[in-house]
């Protein structure tokens, strides 16, 4: 198949973060980056597709500044075959400007399947895959945790709240992933090369202008500190008297 | 004025508690402006029978939508009547839940509509004219103040945010006809599987027992069920490392690639406190944590710790839950 992946960049989560000078976003000092988790879980399953089938070609997409070429150099040594990168200053917050750039790339390349993570770890937003399913009019099904393909028509599982849902639907689609359909591979020694040689275009993105805009961000409330009320089961009587006068949840 | 409509999310016939917690987030700002809940009520017949539950927390009008084809999800017939109500009914704003379809036809509406949303809020208000809500971000570890100048504004609210309120109203009902036939729509939904129905879900529970590594054995999980049976209303979670062992289901994962909860308490039994387990459930009312490890991270943000086996505290605090529940 001729698949579109869409993937972001962004910073490890596993640090303390401080608040940028301005109060308008994280402050960049001294953070990693990487493809965005449930990116990486799209772009196995692209793979995984196409290795089944033997053929077509995989496309990978960021939106960004030059940074992000670092991340689909990434993509392109995991096995993907050629990227694109739609070049900007900084990524918007608001997902509805992201979807019209990307739609707009998207159209021309005539993907039978656009893949997407179900979110971004940083802006936790989970909406430009559907937004850019309804901006080019094509089906969609989100957060699939199973994805499989047989005679040009798809089948998902979904995971609700206590429950899960099977879907069908028809391609070309766009898709986002969830954990659990694919483990994404570590990139080989041979990849990383391969990946110095792939096509890596570099085009303007067509942003809309954004209507929602981040006006303030923040730490959160930092929790009281925690209290060990002491060691082993004899505790147990003060921690139920304090769950019932103190807490109030009992 | 500003009048609100909300899409009222129902599973198998029966309202959700979040599409509560949407009218009640809806009503505050309607009621700021002077303006109307409207709340959209989309099934399979019979689902209007959920209209007075609406008007409980304040909705003034319900509008319901019958189909056969809308007993189970139907995003792409749901997206086409929503996106139609918000434009013909003039809304100022439209929210829907964040949950599993929420977020699934929230950012489909806006796209349909031109514009963006906010998803997953955690508060909301009007402030200047424009709506204002907090997301987290990052994991949770910083919170985005974020605004919305277009109308109509799309929210999606993340379950357990906002308390249902009641506000008795008795809803007006317009029963309306499907603006598109969802029998023709290309996605279909073609079952769907409860786990256990007579399990409370972790997004409605309002007490919630997870069990972490630290049980060292899937089998070992019936201590945790054996506490969330003596409280009678709580439901049990699993940290990721759980679920990747496949001693529990994926859904029962609770962190941030997974459920994110916000109950009144949270019980943390063997659960070391990984930075991607306290993303989802950091904004819990009370958290008691249980750990052999006086030094796990789940402790700095447990409002009680007791340090021990597991083995030896659970039974015990079981027993006294029990004794406690019969008296109270």
């Amino acid at each position: 198949m001729k698949i579109a992946v869409c993937i972001k960049r962004v910073p490890d989560m596993d640090v303390r973060f401080k608040i940028a000078a301005n109060g308008l976003g994280a402050d960049e000092t001294g953070l990693k980056y990487d493809m965005s988790d449930f990116d990486g879980y799209a772009a196995e399953a692209a793979l995984q597709v196409n290795e089944k089938d033997g053929k077509g070609e995989i496309t990978a997409i960021s939106l960004g500044p030059d940074t992000v070429q670092e991340t689909l150099r990434k993509a392109l040594s995991m096995g993907i075959d050629r990227a694109v990168q739609l070049k900007c200053d900084a990524v918007p917050f608001d997902g509805f400007a992201i979807a019209t750039a990307l739609a707009a790339e998207l159209k021309a390349g005539a993907y039978d399947l656009i893949l997407f993570g179900r979110m971004s770890i940083d802006s936790s937003n989970q909406t430009v895959g559907p937004m850019v399913a309804e901006l080019l009019g094509l089906p969609c099904v989100t957060a699939a945790s199973r994805l499989a393909f047989a005679d040009g028509a798809g089948t998902a599982q979904r995971e609700l709240e206590g429950a899960s849902e099977t879907v069908a639907f028809p391609l070309p689609a766009v898709v986002s992933i969830d954990e659990g359909v694919a483990r994404p591979r570590y990139p080989s020694l041979k990849g990383i090369m391969a990946a110095k040689k792939k096509p890596l275009e570099v085009r303007p993105a067509q942003l809309a202008t954004p209507t929602v805009t981040v006006t303030k961000m923040e730490l959160p409330p930092e929790r009281n500190a925690g209290r060990i009320l002491g060691e082993g089961p004899d505790v147990v009587p003060e921690l139920v008297r304090l769950l019932q006068t103190e807490a109030k949840v009992l | 004025m500003a009048n609100i409509l909300v899409w009222a999310e129902s599973r198998g016939g029966e309202l959700r508690k979040v599409a509560t917690e949407a009218v009640t987030a809806a009503r505050a700002l309607a009621t700021a402006t002077g303006g109307e809940v409207h709340a959209l009520l989309t099934g399979a017949p019979g689902i209007a029978s959920q209209a007075a539950r609406l008007g409980e927390f304040g909705a003034d009008v319900v509008i319901v939508v019958e189909h056969a084809g809308l007993a189970l999800h139907n995003p792409e017939a749901t997206t086409a009547i929503v996106a139609d109500r918000v434009t013909t009914g003039g809304y100022r704003a439209c929210l829907l839940p964040a949950s599993a379809h929420g977020k699934d036809l929230a950012p489909r509406v806006a796209a349909r509509l031109g514009v963006g949303m906010a998803a997953d809020v955690t508060t909301l208000e009007f402030a200047n004219d424009a709506i204002v809500a907090r997301h987290p971000v990052n994991t949770g570890k910083v919170v985005a103040t974020v605004s919305l100048t277009a109308t109509p504004a799309i929210v999606s609210i993340r379950p357990g945010a906002f308390t249902p309120a009641p506000n008795a109203k008795t809803p007006r009902v317009e029963s309306v006809a499907p603006v598109v036939d969802p029998a023709a729509s290309r996605v279909k939904t073609t079952g769907m599987t409860t786990g256990n129905a007579t399990k409370l879900d972790l997004g409605e529970a309002p007490i919630i027992v997870t069990g972490g590594r630290g049980l060292k054995a899937a089998e070992n999980f019936k201590l945790v069920e054996d506490l969330a049976a003596a409280f009678g209303n709580a439901a049990v979670g699993a940290t990721r490392a759980v679920t990747d062992d496949g001693w529990r289901p994926h859904s029962d994962q609770i962190g941030q690639t997974g459920r994110l909860v916000s109950p009144d308490l949270y019980i943390a039994v063997g659960v070391s406190g990984a930075i991607q387990h306290l993303a989802g459930m950091r904004t819990s009312k009370t958290i008691v944590a249980i750990n052999k490890d006086k030094e796990a991270p789940i402790f700095k943000v447990a409002d009680y710790g007791i340090v021990g086996d597991a083995f030896e505290i659970v039974p015990v605090l079981t027993a006294a839950i029990r004794v406690a529940r019969a008296n109270h």
